[in-house]
């Protein structure tokens, strides 16, 4: 009966999560602000309802298995890096250096520097150094 | 209980799945479409996992991790593709 209570509980927490998740996507007014909701909210919600099917396979039905833990693993390691990598091409599409607050060095944000730049100012440190 | 909490948790990933697709369809910028699919792919996985608990079978779980690898993979060369024009350079 416990086991019921807090599989249920984990599906109702993980459906509401991914339904913000989701919503959030809809509603929220800025990119930068929509790129928040499904990365955060969504992976819980997904992790929620992962280890709900675990609690169930090992209480219920009497079968450990690992797999839900893999892919809950695979997918809060996956999700930073793709919210940087949709930031990034947000940040690069949609917006000029310019737009950008100053960074208080003499060096632009480092997505937009090019190579050329970084090498210039890596080797005036080396010789600053020297 | 089990059976209405997982009633419960389909209707909320499903009724995810189909926000994600009217922003795919209605995206203000490519940044929002590439997000919401990555969502879909997510959401997917959630209802995958859902669907497994509602039939008892650990089968689907190999489907929704093979899902969640290529979720990963299409997002990160879609960005990539946007940002430098080229997958793999």
């Amino acid at each position: 009966m416990l086991i019921d209570i807090l599989i249920s509980a984990f599906l109702v927490i993980s459906g509401i999560f991914g339904l913000v998740g989701s919503f959030g996507l809809i509603k929220l007014p800025d990119p930068m602000m929509r790129l928040h909701a499904p990365t955060k909210a969504t992976t819980l919600g997904v992790g929620g309802a992962l280890i709900a099917s675990m609690l169930y396979f090992y209480f219920v039905v009497g079968n450990f298995s690992f797999h839900e833990l893999m892919i809950t693993l695979f997918l809060f390691l996956t999700a930073p890096i793709t919210g940087h990598f949709i930031a990034k091409t947000h940040l690069h599409l949609m917006h000029k250096p310019a737009d950008l607050p100053p960074t208080g060095t003499d060096r632009p944000w480092a997505s937009y520097e090019s190579d050329g730049e970084r090498q210039s100012f890596e080797e005036a440190a080396k010789t600053g150094d020297a | 209980m089990i059976e209405y909490a997982l009633y419960f948790a389909f209707a909320c990933f499903g009724l995810g799945l189909l926000m994600n697709i009217y922003r795919v369809i209605s995206a203000p910028a490519v940044g929002d479409r590439i997000l919401a699919l990555d969502t879909m792919v997510v959401n997917a996985i959630a209802l995958l996992a859902l669907y497994g608990i509602h039939k008892g079978t650990t089968v689907y779980f190999e489907a929704s991790m093979i899902i969640a690898m290529t979720g990963f993979i299409s997002t990160v060369s879609y960005t990539r593709f946007l940002l430098r024009g080229d997958i793999i350079e």
